[in-house]
C-alpha cells in the first residue's frame, strides 16, 4: 500500500522547503516535500546569486538550486511531484489535497509554497506575456540581443536584472515610480556605472502596445505629462505575490496582503503548522533567510511531534 | 531541459513533424532557462500519460533560431501546441499539470 501518512509534510521546494527537507532528513523525521516542478523555486529565475554565504564567487540561480537539493538528498530526502490545491488544517492529522484528488495527511507541516512575480495589470500586459512581456530576465534576455528592452521596478530584482540584461540588449531603461531606487547600493553602483542602462525615474509605464509583439510603452510621470517610448520588450520585476492559493487564510490569521504570519520560530496561528521563505509575512525575502527559516521551522515540526508523544 | 524520455526536434525536421494530424505538443527550452528546468517533470508525465495520443517534443532554441524566430517566441518555456500543421494554441512560462493537460485537450 502506498503511504499517505507523514509525521512532517513541506510544501515547497524552494531554499526554505529544500533547507527544511534537509534539516528533517538529518532529523529523521517521517517527512515528505511537495514539490510542483524541478527543486529550486524562484531561485531558478535568478541569473547570479552573489549575496548567499559560501559561494565567494558567486553562482547563478540554477546551480545553487541544484546543490541545495544534491545537499538534502544526500541525506535521504523524501519528495514528490504534485500540486497541492487545497488542505484542511482545521482536523487532526491534517489533510492535504493534490490536484488529481489524492490525499495526503501529516502530524505537522511547513509550509514553504514562496511567492511569485507580481504583474502591473495595464492593458496590453497579458496579451503580450512572452511576446515582449518577461518576468524573468534569466530566463528570455538571450532573445534581445541588440535591441531596446525597458525594465519596471527599482529594487533589487530589477537594478540587478537590468545590468545582466545589458550582456544582450544594446540598451535598457529602467523605469521606477519613486526618485530614488531601493535595492542595496552595491547594486545601484554597478547598475549606474553601466552606460547601456538609462533610467527614467517618478514615471509608471499604463500601458503596453504593439502589433504582434511589444513595440512601445506608455509612461506617465509623477507630475502627469505623459510620453511614448518605443522599446522591443519590457522586463516587469516590481516584487512578487504569495503562492497562498491553497492556503486556509482565515485559520492562518493572514495578512491583508496574502502573506503567513508567524511567531519567531515560524509557527503560524494553527499548532503544528510552520511557514518559512517567501510566503511569511516579513520585511526582507532573501535566499539566505528563507533557508533559516527553513531550518528554524523543523526545530519547531519537532518539538510540536515530540510533545505529541509525551 | 533535455529529457531521455522526450524525443529532440531541430529545424530541418520541424514542419514534417507538426504536420501529423497525432497532435503535436513543442516544448521550446534552453539550457540556460530555471522555468524551462521547473516544468521538465510535468512535461515527461504528460509524454507518459497521453502516449499515443499526442506526440511531445522539445526545441532547443540555442540550437535552432529559425523556429522560435517565425512563431515569434521572446520567452521560454513556451509550449506550442499544433494539430496537421497549425497552431492550435500556446502557454509561456513555467504553468502547472492541470493548465498543460487543458491546453492538450484542446487538440484532442
Amino acid at each position: 500500500m502506498k503511504k499517505n501518512h507523514y509525521e512532517l509534510i513541506i510544501v515547497g521546494s524552494g531554499p526554505a522547503g529544500l533547507t527544511a527537507g534537509l534539516y528533517a532528513a538529518r532529523a529523521r523525521i517521517d517527512h515528505l516535500v511537495i514539490e510542483k516542478g524541478a527543486a529550486g523555486g524562484q531561485i531558478l529565475l535568478t541569473d547570479w546569486v552573489d549575496n548567499y554565504p559560501g559561494f565567494p564567487d558567486g553562482l547563478s540561480g540554477f546551480d545553487l538550486a541544484e546543490k541545495m537539493e544534491a545537499h538534502a538528498r544526500r541525506f535521504g530526502l523524501n519528495t514528490l511531484t504534485a500540486n497541492v490545491v487545497s488542505m484542511d488544517l482545521s482536523v487532526t492529522p491534517k489533510i492535504i489535497i493534490l490536484e488529481d484528488g489524492a490525499q495526503l495527511s501529516c502530524t505537522s507541516l511547513i509550509i514553504c509554497s514562496g511567492a511569485r512575480p507580481k504583474r502591473l495589470n495595464i492593458p496590453g500586459e497579458i496579451a503580450f506575456t512572452g511576446k515582449g512581456v518577461s518576468y524573468c530576465a534569466t530566463c528570455d534576455a538571450p532573445f534581445y540581443r541588440d535591441l531596446h528592452v525597458a525594465v519596471v521596478g527599482g529594487g533589487n530584482s530589477a537594478v540587478q536584472e537590468a545590468s545582466y540584461l545589458t550582456k544582450f540588449a544594446s540598451r535598457v531603461t529602467l523605469i521606477h515610480r519613486r526618485d530614488t531606487l531601493r535595492a542595496t547600493k552595491i547594486v545601484q553602483e554597478k547598475a549606474f556605472a553601466n552606460k547601456k542602462i538609462d533610467f527614467i525615474l517618478s514615471s509608471q509605464v499604463t500601458a503596453i502596445e504593439g502589433d504582434k509583439g511589444v513595440e512601445r510603452i506608455q509612461l506617465i510621470d509623477n507630475d502627469g505629462r505623459k510620453t511614448t517610448l518605443a522599446v522591443d520588450g519590457i522586463f516587469i520585476l516590481i516584487g512578487v505575490i504569495p503562492n497562498n492559493e491553497m492556503l486556509p487564510l482565515d485559520l492562518l490569521q493572514a495578512e491583508h496582503n496574502g502573506f503567513i504570519p508567524t511567531d519567531n520560530e515560524t509557527r503560524t496561528a494553527i499548532p503544528g503548522v510552520m511557514a518559512a521563505g517567501d510566503i511569511r509575512s516579513k520585511e526582507m525575502r532573501q535566499i539566505v533567510n528563507a533557508a533559516g527559516e527553513g531550518a528554524t521551522a523543523v526545530l519547531a515540526a519537532e518539538h510540536y511531534l515530540n510533545h505529541l508523544t509525551i | 531541459m533535455a529529457s531521455d524520455k522526450i524525443p529532440a526536434i531541430d529545424d530541418a525536421a520541424f514542419q514534417t513533424a507538426i504536420s501529423s494530424d497525432v497532435p503535436c505538443l513543442v516544448d521550446f527550452w534552453a539550457p540556460w532557462c530555471g522555468p524551462c528546468k521547473a516544468i521538465g517533470p510535468v512535461i515527461e508525465d504528460l509524454a507518459e500519460e497521453f502516449k499515443g495520443q499526442v506526440t511531445i517534443l522539445k526545441m532547443n532554441v540555442d540550437d535552432n533560431p529559425v523556429t522560435p524566430g517565425k512563431f515569434g517566441i521572446r520567452a521560454i518555456p513556451t509550449l506550442i501546441l499544433f494539430k496537421s500543421g497549425e497552431v492550435v494554441d500556446q502557454i509561456t512560462g513555467a504553468v502547472g499539470k492541470k493548465q498543460l493537460v487543458d491546453l492538450i485537450n484542446k487538440a484532442l
